[in-house]
Parts: C-alpha cells; structure tokens; sequence
C-alpha cells in the first residue's frame, strides 16, 4: 500500500525532528553560556522543526499542504540564522561574559565601542599613511 | 469529545511520542527562560519557544488533518523573527543600561568580559 508507505515515512520524520528538538532543549539548558546555547537552539531547533514540517508534507500529499509546509520551512532557515547572528552580536557589545572554557576571542578589540562598528584591525589611520601596506 | 487523533497505526504512535518529546522539550526552554542570566539567554529561549509552537503545529496538522494551521506557522515565524530582530536591537542599543544578571563583583567599572562598561 502506497500510503501505508508515505505515512511510515512521515512518522519517522515527525520521530525524528522531535528528537532534534529535545536535544535542542537539552542544549539550551545543560550549555555554559549564551553564545553556545544559542549555538544549540538555532542549529538544532531549525533541523527539528523543519523536519516535522516536512513529516506534514509528506504525509498529505495534497499539493497546496506540500507547498504551505516547504513555504514554512524555507521561511524557517531563511530567518533563524539572520536573528541569532544578531542576537549573539548584540550580546557581545552588550559584553555578556563567554564561560571559563572560553579562551579565544578573535572580536577583542575589534568593536567600537560608541559606534558598534567592526574594524577588521588594518585600516589606514592618520589619514592613509600605512595605505601601502593594508592595499598588498 | 471528540478524538484528537484521526490518524492511528504507526504514525499515530509516532505522533504521540512526538507530543511527549515536545512537551519535555517545552518545560527544559521554561526552565532557561526563568533562570537565564543574562536578557540574551532569555531571548534564546523565546527563540527556542517559537520553534517549539512550529513543531506543535505541525503535529496537530497531522494528528487532525486541519491544514489551515501551517498559515499559523509561517506568520509565527515571521513575527518570532521580527520580535528577536528588535529585542537584538535593545540589548545592543541598551548596552550599559541592561543588567548583566551575573553575580560578578564590579570595583572597577569593569564588565565582567574585561571590556570596558559604558
């Protein structure tokens, strides 16, 4: 049976995605600090989610669902990554302290901090003198 | 009362180990959410909580067969998305003003990272 076939498909997808996102939960609790939690919700919570959604679309087989469910997923890894970068920009400048276990920080100094601007650490200053040297 | 299950067999099962697991998943974000230092950790978890609902969603779509739920779903997450943007927006905004939430001693002025509190 053809549907048969479908809906054990889908029951693993759902089986799996809601493991993703209780590993995702687990993250955001047992993790040392908001940088690694956010490391776990993001990726993890993203793959969970949208492989339920996908159990959805495959288990319908209706076309308008299919593409309801894609749309969701799609929207889903277009946008979870754009506002966890922000979010863990903003709490860098707001200087949320990384744990102990923390000990490279390639963004010291990097930041300005009155206009938040982010200096790659070799532009010219004093009006180009060392022009030369950032241009090779 | 009507059933909430219109499916059975094996993926009604998995649906509802799926509800118990989403379920476990929804109480542990609570428990970062009330706890989290920082405002940073609490917005992880109001992120975390959304992609809960969208998990929910989609099983109640399977277990029901109401389709209209998934336009749910995609608004939630746009509106999940927009909240997190602007709540970036105030903790980077705010960024002296906010309190930490960690217990650090502060003689110096220093902020707990080792960069300088504004």
């Amino acid at each position: 049976m053809v549907a048969t076939f479908f809906d054990i498909l889908a029951g693993v997808a759902v089986l799996i995605g809601a493991f993703f996102v209780l590993v995702a939960a687990v993250g955001v609790v047992r993790m040392p600090d908001v940088y690694v939690r956010m490391h776990a919700a993001t990726k993890s919570g993203t793959l969970g989610s949208g492989l339920m959604l996908i159990g959805v679309a495959i288990q319908s087989g209706e076309v308008d669902i299919i593409m309801r469910a894609l749309a969701a997923v799609v929207f889903l890894i277009a946008t979870t990554p754009v506002a966890a970068h922000l979010l863990g920009r903003a709490a860098y400048i707001c200087g949320v302290p990384p744990w102990r276990g923390t000990w490279i920080d390639e963004l010291k100094g990097h930041y300005d901090p009155e206009t938040h601007y982010l200096s790659a650490g070799n532009e010219p200053v004093n009006g180009g003198e060392n022009r030369s040297k950032t241009k090779q | 009362m009507t059933p909430m299950f219109e499916v059975g067999g094996f993926l009604g099962v998995a649906v509802t180990i799926a509800f118990v697991m989403l379920g476990i998943a929804l109480l542990m974000t609570f428990i970062r959410l009330l706890r989290g230092p920082s405002l940073a950790d609490r917005v992880v978890a109001l992120d975390m909580l959304t992609v809960l609902a969208m998990g929910f969603i989609a099983l109640r779509v399977i277990a029901t067969g109401q389709a209209l739920f998934l336009e749910i779903a995609i608004a939630l997450g746009l509106v999940s998305f927009l909240a997190t943007v602007f709540f970036a927006r105030l903790i980077e905004t705010r960024a002296g003003e906010l309190d930490h939430g960690y217990d650090v001693p502060d003689d110096d002025g220093a902020a707990p990272g080792g960069r300088e509190k504004r």
